[in-house]
Parts: structure tokens; C-alpha cells; sequence
């Protein structure tokens, strides 16, 4: 869906983006994940051109973007940013109908389409429909950020650092709803973070950088278990790397299946598409080193030890 | 959103006519209205306070149309300082003329700093008597403060609005009419607001070029040593300043009200 194909920016004689090329497919949650100063919001903006590469391409859908008029180019893209800039003398309403208004939908259109996103975001029309971004708390603002980038309905959701700037519980909460958006609506979501947890929750593929270079571009999984370099141990935390491990695998993957002669061992049984992570806390609260684990359905499904949490 | 907190507030414990009395620019309409036209009737008193004076009251032309011809003289030059000076602000805070805004500031600082007296000096010579000569005065005397105005109002918006609404895909002038504009209106208002009230007493002085303004009665008072002429001349100027600042005050908080809500 978008490719980027020897990238390269800069800013003097600073090298922000350096030969990158990697491409992110259709329907794929992309995170860009690297310490300050890395290049991965220049290489975001470079996508809806707020930003010129100095060389290289991007291509969207095939199609080099630098053929492309920038305003029509970003009406095909959901832009949210940290800072959010809703538009303060703009009801959330008018907000969230920006990009709709600038297609020049119908007005019963918009409205519709108004109601059905402050539905997806959870915003309740009675409470926000007419009150201004300042009568709105950081959390419910950067909801109204979220629905104003999907109005127009784009297939491209561009994200720098959108949850970075709120509370824990509330970036938690909204993390989860990005996640369940990006499963219903299946856009393709490039994610700019320097949060390696946000990454591993969300991604399907990270993308590592690191003074302008890409370092890694892989799985969650394979940035746990296969990191390139030591930046990207760094960026996991070393102290916390086998933890991280566990929460990228499920008690699925691990299980050894009920052989049918013993019995199950006592306890709530956990779901198999529980993290080891949690498999893990729930032995040490228990005191114990076998959990049973039963399927979506609720059937047993076998029997986790401990010892299969540290199988290589 | 709609009935902000006075309006509540004056509609408790008194009569509707009572609250619209307590309206600033109401009674501001209301005492110049009474000033213009009941000034003859006021005659008894300047009589009685400048008892010396065989004709204590302006008589020349009727209060009405000089009022006509100070206000005219006021809003051509308003009108044509914020047209300028909000395009000249426009422009120098758009890429392409942020090169040039050095240079308009000095302009329009040079513009404000050279005295109006100076300037009809200088410009009745090549234009003749009249209220043409004022005009330039006035509008040149205007631009400084609506230029300045102009900059800061669209400087002072946010770069996280300015940049959402380029990375939602709106144009420049989409940008500028939707965004920038709305958010520096209170600021810009408060520039004109500054230039039209100081340009209602500067323009008292376009009657000493033949301009028919409320100056009239204030210079051939000055002339005729009659300060009664003088007293009325000036009243009547303060009253009509007060109206115009009442009135761009409310214009600005209807323009801000969002910041209310």
C-alpha cells in the first residue's frame, strides 16, 4: 500500500532519513519506533507530504505521491498528532466533519456520518455533538482527533505519537480502541511511538530506526526474539526483554494439549489467547506451576506448565 | 451557548426595558442620539455657563449633519485601512511576502509616527480643500495598529491547528478563510477598534481643510475665542467615540463567543 523506496531527507547538514526503503502493506498496522531524533515523524510527514524527500519515492497504491496535488493527497489520508490541533472555534461536530465538508458531501451525509464515528469513538452525542475542543478533557480530545481522521473514510490513517501525551489509563483505554478499529476497518495504519510497549500491543510490523537508518522492520514477535542490533534491545529494555517476550505469545501457543487420563489441574482456567505474560502472573499469584487452559468456546484445551514458558 | 451569563443576569429582577438601558452601547446610541439632536435645546445652559457670550451655541450647520459628515470621514478611512492593512498583515505572514514584512512595518509604523497635521499640509497643495486630504490623513494614521493587529492575531494561532488543517488536506485559502482568520478575527477587530476610536478625535482636525466634521464647531470656537463652540464640537466626538468602541466591542465578543461556551 505504501512504499518507500530509498527515502532520504535533509534537514542541512543533518541526514534526518537515510536511504530507507521498506513498504507497508494493505490493511497492516506499522509502527516506527526509535529514539528521538531517529527520522520516524520526518518519514511520516513525508508520506502526506507535509514533508519533500530529498531522494527516493513513495509510492501510495502504486502511484509515486510526488504526482500527486498534496491537498488531494491528504484527503486520502487520516492525519492525528500529538499536540491533536482540533479546531478550537469549531464544535466537535464541525470537527469531525472537517475532511467530509472539504469533499463537499451532502449534509445529511456528513451528519450521518458525524453520528456513526462519535459512535466508533465511544463520544456521546448528547454531551459532545456541540461543546468546543476546550470543554473536553486530553483523552476525549484526541478521540475527536481519531474521528476526524477517519470522516473521509481514507484507507490510509497517518499516526505521529497520537497517544503519547495522555494519562496512562486513558492511552491504555484508547489503545485498545485503536486496536479494535483497525480490526473492523482494516485501514492500513502507519503508527509513529517512541513506546515500545504501545508498539508491541499494536503492531503487526515494527519498524525500527536509528539516526535516520532503518535498523529492523519485523514482526513483534521477531523484534522480541530476533532483534537486529542493540538499539533495538535497548529500545525493548534489557531488564524487561524476557517479560516483553511473554506478552507477544499466547498461552495457545504453549499449552501442552489434554491427553485425556489425567485430570485437569484446580483453578479458573485461562483462555488460550491469554499472553504468557499473564500466564505467568496468574502462577506466581496462585502459588502454583500447572493452569489449566480451555478454547474461546470455553472447552478445556489443555494443560500449562511452567516449564513451557521458558522452552526456547 | 446562545444566552451568555449578563444576559441572565439582566434579565433577574428587572424590567426587559430597564436591562436593554443597561447595555453599554444601547445607552451609548442613546446619549449621542439626545446629544446631536437635542443640542439647540441645550442652549438655556451654555447660555447660563458662558454668560459673556452673545451666541452660546453652534449654529453654523445642525449637529446632525456634521455628525453625518465625521462619521463618513471616519468609516471611508476605517474601511480603507482594514482592507489594506489586514491584506498587507495577510500577506506578510504568507511564505511568498514574509520578506517584505520588514519593510510594510516600517511603512505603516512611518505612516502612524508622520502627524496628520503634516500630512494635510502636504497634501492640500496637490489635492486642493476638501475632505479628500483628510482621508489620506486618517487612513495612514489607521494602518499601524490594524497591520500590527493583523500579524499577531494570525501568528498567534496555534501550529498544531495550522498544522492539522494542512495534513487534513485543506489549501492555503482554505486554510486561511476557515482557520486563520476565525481565530485572529478578535485580535484584527481590536486593531480596527483602536484606529477607527483615535481617528474620531483625529478627524476633528480635517475641518481645517474644508471638511464639514464635528472639528467645525471646535475650530471656529478656537478661532472666534467661543469655547461653548469648542464644549459642544468636543461632546459630541466623545459620545460618538463611545458608540464606536461599544460597538466593536460587541462585535468582538460575538466573534469570540466560542471561548465562552
Amino acid at each position: 500500500m505504501i512504499a518507500f523506496e530509498r527515502v532520504t531527507k535533509r534537514f542541512g547538514p543533518w541526514t534526518a532519513v537515510n536511504d530507507v526503503s521498506f513498504t507497508v502493506g494493505e490493511g497492516e498496522f506499522c509502527v516506527l519506533i526509535g529514539p528521538s531524533g531517529s527520522g520516524k515523524s520526518t518519514l511520516l510527514k513525508m508520506v502526506n507530504r507535509l514533508v519533500a524527500q530529498d531522494a527516493g519515492a513513495i509510492r501510495v497504491a502504486g502511484e509515486d505521491i510526488a504526482g500527486v496535488a498534496p491537498e488531494e493527497l491528504r484527503r486520502r489520508m487520516g492525519y492525528v498528532i500529538q499536540s491533536v490541533g482540533l479546531f478550537p472555534h469549531w464544535t466537535v461536530e464541525r470537527n469531525i466533519a472537517t475532511v467530509p465538508v472539504l469533499l463537499g458531501w451532502p449534509k445529511g451525509r456528513v451528519r450521518d456520518r458525524v453520528a456513526e464515528l462519535m459512535d466508533l469513538l465511544k463520544l456521546d452525542p448528547g454531551r459532545f455533538r456541540d461543546a468546543f475542543p476546550h470543554q473536553l478533557s486530553g483523552g476525549q480530545q484526541q478521540r475527536v482527533g481519531v474521528a476526524r481522521a477517519l470522516a473521509g473514510d481514507p484507507p490510509i490513517l497517518l499516526m505521529d505519537e497520537p497517544f503519547s501525551a495522555l494519562d496512562p489509563i486513558t492511552r491504555d483505554t484508547l489503545q485498545g480502541e485503536l486496536a479494535n478499529i483497525h480490526r473492523q476497518t482494516r485501514k492500513t495504519i502507519v503508527f509513529v511511538t517512541h513506546d515500545m510497549d504501545e508498539a508491541l500491543r499494536l503492531a503487526d510490523r515494527i519498524a525500527v530506526l536509528e539516526h535516520g537508518r532503518l535498523v529492523q522492520c519485523a514482526t513483534p514477535r521477531d523484534i522480541l526474539t530476533r532483534p537486529a542490533r542493540d538499539i533495538v534491545r535497548d529500545l525493548v529494555g534489557r531488564e524487561e526483554w524476557g517479560l516483553k517476550r511473554l506478552a507477544v505469545e499466547t498461552v495457545g501457543d504453549r499449552a501442552r494439549p489434554a491427553d485425556g487420563t489425567s485430570a485437569p489441574p484446580p483453578g479458573e482456567p485461562l483462555p488460550s489467547a491469554a499472553p504468557l505474560r499473564r500466564a505467568l502472573s496468574e502462577m506466581v499469584a496462585r502459588g502454583t506451576d500447572r493452569l489449566p487452559v480451555v478454547d474461546e468456546h470455553g472447552r478445556p484445551a489443555g494443560v500449562l506448565h511452567l516449564a513451557d514458558l521458558v522452552r526456547p | 451557548m446562545t444566552g451568555g451569563v449578563p444576559r441572565q443576569n439582566r434579565g433577574r429582577g428587572m424590567g426587559r426595558g430597564v436591562a436593554v438601558l443597561a447595555d453599554r452601547l444601547v445607552l451609548a446610541v442613546l446619549a449621542l442620539a439626545a446629544l446631536v439632536l437635542g443640542m439647540p435645546v441645550l442652549k438655556p445652559l451654555f447660555a447660563a455657563l458662558y454668560p459673556a457670550l452673545d451666541r452660546p451655541l453652534y449654529e453654523g450647520d445642525s449637529f446632525l449633519a456634521l455628525t453625518a459628515g465625521h462619521l463618513a470621514l471616519v468609516g471611508l478611512s476605517g474601511l480603507t485601512a482594514a482592507i489594506v492593512g489586514v491584506a498587507a498583515g495577510i500577506a506578510v505572514t504568507r511564505p511568498a511576502g514574509a520578506e517584505f514584512r520588514g519593510l510594510i512595518e516600517a511603512v505603516v509604523t512611518a505612516g502612524q509616527t508622520f502627524p496628520p497635521v503634516a500630512v494635510l499640509a502636504v497634501a492640500v497643495p496637490v489635492m486642493g480643500f476638501g475632505p479628500e486630504p483628510a482621508l489620506i490623513a486618517l487612513t495612514l494614521y489607521a494602518l499601524l495598529p490594524i497591520v500590527e493587529n493583523t500579524i499577531a492575531g494570525l501568528e498567534g494561532v496555534p501550529d498544531a491547528v495550522l498544522e492539522s488543517a494542512r495534513g487534513l488536506g485543506m489549501r492555503p485559502a482554505e486554510v486561511l478563510v476557515r482557520v486563520e482568520l476565525p481565530l485572529a478575527a478578535p485580535v484584527i477587530i481590536a486593531g480596527i477598534r483602536t484606529a477607527v476610536v483615535i481617528n474620531v478625535g483625529t478627524a476633528a482636525i480635517a475641518s481645517t481643510v474644508g471638511a464639514k466634521t464635528l472639528g467645525l464647531p471646535i475650530i471656529v470656537g478656537l478661532n472666534g475665542a467661543n469655547p461653548a463652540y469648542v464644549v459642544q464640537g468636543a461632546v459630541v466626538v466623545a459620545a460618538l467615540a463611545v458608540v464606536l468602541d461599544a460597538g466593536f466591542d460587541r462585535l468582538a465578543s460575538r466573534l469570540s463567543r466560542w471561548r465562552r461556551a
